[in-house]
């Protein structure tokens, strides 16, 4: 058995929305599970069920062999790290941590020692008698990661949580929940649309789209081996380039060019997705772009052309390599490193 | 230049409030200190006069009424104790109403708030004959409960706290639900510390009413043990004159400055917290 599992879980709001179709997937002890997908697609209410600050219309939820259904959030022994911090802004960083222990019931003494670990661990022992609105948004954010973890809680739920930080921080914060959450071993649920952040974090993924998870897998397994175009087109950045096509006996012509041996049955209309990553320049290529845009990143220029139909096809290369606006190039897709798509479903046929 | 002279406008205006709210005030005072017949026969008086300890020290020691039995004294009490009974209980229990309408999503909770909401319509002196009916039935008539229970209830106040826990992030219900508080904890730990500027306006609002309450109190009484203040300015210090009954005015400004004292005491007290309450939130 594992340690968290989810059974059918759906939740309908009471005005007919459904925001989580019957939902099932297991989590392991120890694991760093991410859910990612768009805003609005039923993540955060999954992850609120799993809280209890949703019921549950359909479906079970186990945490450690319990059933938590009927059971009260403050019950459960989950701890979440909320968007907003959601830090109580009339007590000092110190009760803030303690709060929660407090209401176990814990002795004085055992508080203090918890607090101080705690707030040593992720560095904030000097703010302990500070009030929350006389921090950082960094500060906030280890103190709201030191109230989930003061209290050992079985699961750790993060919602979104480096959001409201800028982005050099939110990168040096993500490092550290990454470390942190390896270093203290609690099984953590993280919530998150930017895909970066879910591969990084991830041991594992659940790419949610409408309220379904399309994918669950290992980050580098759904980037290498998406089964869906909702999926291939929200893992990876820049983003895939998507382009239409005709697939008939095993070939594929879309664009201008033709692909062979299509390791495919399938013969209808299809969405061929190349990433930009997965070609390069030769001398008489499949692709010819023509090139409108040039972004260069120090150590990799993104070029933005048009190839026959297709505006804004995107291509990955060296930042070594000087291309110039209005120049032609024409390109190869490395070892057969594309993916074909069933236009009508978006599922992948090769 | 141009931003003195406004400042110096603004000085103005601010000194000639200022002036409009105390003038009649050292206007009593400084008559309080005269005797009677000086104001009677030259109107009030600007300047001090010698009698301020032998006026005071009357209106505080007389016994006065009908049964020649009660003092100042003992109305100030009696006032004090209303204004704080009203004061305190109105707030807990604004308090408490509001967070059951803000937080426990009952079906009916926003009717149950206009209703409420509507009784700003139907002040106590609208009400006052099945107000009296109801007390005198529970033979709460010459008592302190019977004083202040039926000016409890207050909308004004349950309004402003359930205006001000709607501003209050669900993110903190559910973060301190998950820290294992319930319902009485999230109370007492959260609402009550983040409203406390609220609470300390909301109490000198209502101690100021209920201080000033005449009507309640003097329909209220029958015995002179329950006297408040506001009732007993009219009847206290009085001299029979020829059969007609003479207001002994030195003695009733004295009265009159002393009456003021509990309520600016209240507001000095909690002005720091008012203040705040009325201009910020601390969030």
């Amino acid at each position: 058995m594992s340690f968290l599992e989810l059974n059918k879980v759906t939740k309908i709001y009471p005005n007919g929305t459904k925001a989580v179709h019957e939902t099932s997937m297991n989590v392991e002890n120890g694991e760093f599970m991410v859910f990612v997908g768009p805003s609005g697609c039923g993540k955060s209410t999954l992850l609120r069920m799993i809280a209890g600050l949703e019921d549950i219309t359909e479906g079970n939820i186990n945490l450690d062999g319990i059933l938590i259904n009927k059971v009260d959030p403050s019950e459960r022994d989950v701890a979440m790290v909320f968007q907003n911090y959601a830090l109580y802004p009339h007590m000092n960083v110190y009760n803030n941590l303690a709060y929660g222990l407090k209401n176990r019931g814990i002795s004085k003494e055992d508080i203090e020692k918890k607090v101080n670990e705690a707030a040593k661990l992720l560095q904030i022992s000097e703010y302990l008698q500070r009030k929350p609105s006389m921090l950082s948004g960094g500060q906030r954010q280890r103190v709201a990661m030191g109230r989930a973890i003061v209290r050992s809680p079985k699961i750790f739920l993060f919602d979104e949580p480096l959001s409201n930080l800028d982005a050099k921080l939110r990168i040096q914060m993500r490092l550290e929940i990454k470390k942190l959450q390896q270093k203290v071993g609690v099984t953590s649920i993280f919530v998150t649309h930017d895909q970066v952040e879910a591969m990084t974090l991830a041991d594992r993924l659940a790419v949610i789209n409408n309220g379904l998870i399309e994918q669950l897998g290992t980050p580098i397994e759904i980037y290498n081996n998406p089964k869906s175009m909702f999926v291939a087109g929200f893992i990876g950045s820049p983003q895939m380039n998507f382009l239409e096509g005709e697939l008939k006996n095993k070939t594929l012509t879309s664009e201008g060019f033709e692909i062979n041996n299509v390791t495919s049955d399938f013969n209808g209309p299809v969405i061929l997705g190349i990433r930009p990553e997965h070609m390069s320049q030769t001398d008489k290529g499949l692709i010819n772009l023509s090139v409108d845009l040039v972004e260069q990143l120090g150590s990799d220029n993104l070029i933005y052309g048009e190839i026959k139909n297709k505006k804004d096809f995107c291509f990955r290369c060296s930042g070594s390599q000087i291309i110039k606006k209005g120049s032609k190039l024409s390109l190869n897709i490395n070892d057969n490193n594309y993916y074909v798509f069933d236009k009508s479903n978006g599922n992948r046929v090769n | 230049m141009k931003i003195k002279l406004s400042q110096i406008l603004a000085h103005i205006v601010l000194i000639l409030g200022v002036l409009l709210m105390v003038i009649p005030i050292w206007l009593s005072f400084a008559s309080s200190t005269h005797d009677t017949v000086t104001i009677l026969k030259e109107g009030m008086k600007f300047g001090l006069g010698d009698q301020l300890t032998r006026n005071y020290n009357e209106v505080l020691n007389e016994k006065g009424g009908w049964s020649e039995e009660v003092t100042a004294a003992k109305m100030f009490i009696n006032s004090f104790i209303m204004a704080l009974g009203i004061a305190t209980l109105k707030v807990i229990i604004s308090a408490m109403s509001a967070y059951a309408l803000v937080y426990f999503r009952f079906k009916l909770a926003v009717p149950i708030f206009w209703l409420i909401f509507i009784t700003l319509l139907v002040p106590l002196e609208v009400r006052i004959f099945p107000s009296y009916k109801i007390v005198s039935d529970l033979g709460l008539t010459n008592s302190y409960t019977g004083l202040v229970l039926p000016l409890v209830a207050s909308a004004t106040a349950t309004f402003f706290f359930r205006q001000f826990y709607k501003t209050i992030p669900d993110e903190l219900l559910e973060s301190a639900k998950l820290d294992g508080a319930n319902s009485w904890r999230f109370f007492i730990d959260f609402l009550v510390p983040l409203s406390k500027t609220m609470i300390a306006a909301m109490f000198i609002f209502m101690f100021v009413y209920g201080y000033s309450q005449y009507l309640w109190p003097l329909i209220m009484t029958t015995s002179e043990e329950y006297w408040t203040v506001v009732m007993g300015m009219k009847i206290i210090f009085t001299e029979s004159y020829e059969g007609v009954a003479l207001p002994r005015t030195a003695e009733r400004f004295a009265y009159i400055i002393l009456s003021m004292i509990p309520p600016v005491l209240v507001v000095v007290f909690l002005q720091k917290w008012f203040i705040k309450g009325l201009i910020q939130t601390e969030k």
